[in-house]
């Protein structure tokens, strides 16, 4: 029951289970939510994978354009990367041997183990301990043709707090391992926002190291590019810690946009709230979206939920979703997940434009109400504006007559 | 002063062996102003009628014209329709996840009066216009007709009718679903409209009970995908007393 795969009709499905006991229905699920049994640094440990593997089955290797099999080869300047930050936030590039790269964990799949092996210097910004940002950091990823593998370290010390948007917009080819550091008692907020043109191919790992009562919060919005396949995990460091995950996406006509989240509630006391919500039109428009949580057996007192939403504008748009829940242990908080996906229907258009509403103006305000309850759920007043914005100017873009 | 002319309306739908004339020549002038009751047993394409004149695409005119004013109004897009002064109040509102009803009037406001209304008068209007229909606020908060009771559906169209003030009200089955109290307050709402002398109403119903508080200028026996009888108000009297069984025979003939 907590797997689904829409095609493209309409499905629903839900469930939670509250605190102590483990119910017979989840001690039937297979161990799935840990499909990536390899965890390496060094791509020579992961098959070229072939597109049966669970982790990939999904994913249209063909397009990748050689990230999956060592074929793609570095080219320079593929990406200009610009970083702005306030005072007192070092921003420098490291050496591969620095302690911070690869601290928050190993890649999990050949891809992300491809951009270890390739990477040259890793990008650092270190947020000193007790910091309170006042500004966000800005890191701006802009595509310029070619292949690149990236590596970016975030640290935050204890107690800083910080907000970092990280961009991506232009053209390549991409494959990246973001680490988050997150000290003692600290809160960082991420905002990945994925711009690319249509011609983009982007595959990366964001690996969240939460520490002992911090918080994390992500924010992935992703509305552009031919391939995105993002894989946000959360690891916990230390009892207390809190991750918040929510994303965006809007895929258009031939897009494939995936999202695979994996929270490993391996240390007791720990909360993690996923939402990711999606709108998809246009012929092969494909969103997949799985989220595995695993609650582990030493994990008491876990409070997690997962939610991932879609909605079809049009036919010929496809929706994979998996919420995958798995728990070892009856010592819990709560535990619960809940994925649907619905049609934006002729009626709909019908009652709203019988009321002088214009078609385009009709679509719009269905798919931005659909998302502006999630930005809204974010609670972050400065950057909600911004992403509005950022959804308005998409939509203008894209939900037209045409899309009818 | 606003006319809606209906000249031999012929409408099909696309049924499983090719399509099924639903109605088969009506004709009909609505006057701003009038209030006219079409009466008619279930199946004898009241609705048809009432969702033609809206323009949904499930349904295909094949031969007639439907003129506001002298304009073509089958040349209109849906909400070209609604802008020039046609409302439809639906048997079935449609639910809109994600969109607020206060979003959803305003736009609809700012669409149909050609700018947005000024925040400030417009919070009152529509507050103003839900109290009118013991409609509680925290519906403005709610997605459109998401999770609304029958009853609080019928409340929603007819607020919107209040607030887009059209020419022409079309109101499917506005008294199905409701209790005495509802049908009431929903009447009230109704007549508030109907007083400016500003519209003209085609109120459809299958019973003549919404007619105690709705009083027609004209009432007309639906049967068989057109008008088979029209008179005043005393043909009700003669419905409820006799129901539909003559005209049933006579009109649905094929
Ligand atoms: N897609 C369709 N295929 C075949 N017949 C259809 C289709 N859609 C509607 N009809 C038929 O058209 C006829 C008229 O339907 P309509 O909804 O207009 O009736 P009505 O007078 O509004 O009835 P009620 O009083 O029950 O609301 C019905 O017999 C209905 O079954
Ligand atoms: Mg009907």
């Amino acid at each position: 029951m907590a797997d689904v795969t829409t095609t493209p009709g309409g499905s629903t499905t839900s469930g939670s289970i509250q605190v102590a006991g483990v119910p017979g229905e989840f001690a039937a699920q297979p161990a799935d939510a840990r499909n990536e049994a390899i965890a390496s640094y060094d791509v020579a440990d992961f098959p070229v994978p072939h597109g049966r593997e669970e982790n990939w089955r999904f994913t249209p290797l063909h397009r990748l354009k050689g990230l999956h099999d060592g074929s793609a080869e570095a080219t320079s300047g593929a990406i200009k990367v610009d970083v702005t930050a306030p005072e007192g936030v070092l921003v420098t590039a490291v050496e591969r041997d620095d302690a911070r790269v690869g601290a928050a964990g190993k890649p999990v799949d050949r891809v992300a183990a491809q951009a270890f092996s390739s990477f040259g210097m890793a990008g650092l910004v270190s947020i000193p301990k007790d910091a309170q940002l006042t500004e966000p950091v800005r890191i701006t990823i802009h595509g310029q043709g070619g292949v690149a593998y990236g590596h970016q370290v975030i640290e935050v010390g204890a107690f800083a707090e910080a907000v970092v948007v990280i961009e991506h917009t232009g053209d390549a080819v991409l494959a990246a391992n973001v680490e988050y550091l997150i000290g003692d008692g600290a809160k960082l907020t991420v905002v990945s926002v994925q711009d690319w043109e249509d011609t983009a191919v982007h595959v990366a790992q964001h690996t969240a190291l939460v520490g002992r009562d911090a918080t994390f919060k992500s924010v992935v919005v992703t509305f552009g590019g031919d391939v995105v396949r993002l894989h946000p995990r959360v690891i916990y460091g230390g009892t207390g810690g809190e991750a918040e995950l929510y994303g965006l996406y809007f895929a258009d006509a031939g897009q494939h946009l995936e999202h695979r989240l994996f929270v490993d509630h391996d240390t007791p006391h720990c909360r993690s709230n996923v939402a990711y919500k999606g709108a998809l039109q246009g012929q092969d428009a494909h969103a997949v979206w799985v989220g595995d949580v695993l609650i582990r057996a030493e994990a008491e007192g876990t409070d997690t939920y997962e939610l991932n939403r879609n909605l079809l504008l049009t036919d010929g748009a496809r929706v994979d979703s998996i919420p995958n829940l798995e728990i070892e242990t009856g010592e819990i908080v709560g535990a619960g997940h809940a994925s649907a996906t619905g049609r934006f229907d002729d009626e709909q258009l019908f009652y709203l434009q019988s009321r002088g509403i214009p078609a385009d103006e009709a679509r719009r305000l269905v798919v931005r109400g659909f998302f502006a309850e999630l930005v809204q759920q974010i609670g972050l007043p400065e950057l909600q504006e911004r992403l509005i914005e950022k959804i308005d100017a998409e939509l203008e873009a894209s939900v037209g007559a045409g899309a009818a | 002063m606003a006319t809606l002319e209906i000249r031999d309306l012929h409408v099909s739908v696309e049924a499983e062996n090719g399509p099924r004339e639903i109605l088969k020549g009506v004709d009909l002038v609505v006057k701003q102003g009038e209030t006219h009751a079409i009466m008619g047993p279930n199946g004898s394409g009241k609705s048809t009628l009432a969702y033609s004149l809206a323009g949904h695409p499930k349904y295909t005119i094949t031969s007639g014209a439907v003129l506001l004013d002298g304009e073509d109004v089958l040349a209109m897009t849906v909400d070209e329709r609604a802008r020039a002064g046609v409302f439809l109040a639906m048997q079935y509102p449609v639910e809109v996840p994600g969109v607020s009803v206060s979003n959803f009037l305003r736009t609809s406001a700012t669409a149909i009066r050609g700018e947005a209304p000024k925040l400030r008068t417009w919070v009152k209007e529509v507050k103003e216009a839900m109290a009118g229909l013991q409609m509680d606020p925290a519906f403005a908060e709610r997605n459109v007709n998401e999770g609304f009771s029958g009853g609080e559906k019928k409340r929603h169209e007819i607020l919107q009718m209040e607030l887009l003030k059209p020419k022409i009200a079309i109101l499917d089955e506005t008294d199905s679903g409701l209790d005495v109290d509802a049908l009431r307050v929903v009447s009230e709402g109704v007549n508030r409209v109907r007083e400016t002398g500003e519209v003209g109403t085609l109120l459809i119903t299958h019973y003549t009970r919404i007619l105690r508080y709705i009083k027609p200028d004209f009432v007309h026996v639906f049967a068989g995908g057109k008008i088979v009888a029209s008179g005043g108000p005393e043909l009700a009297d003669q419905l409820e007393e006799n129901g539909y069984e003559q005209y049933v025979k006579g009109g649905a003939a094929e």
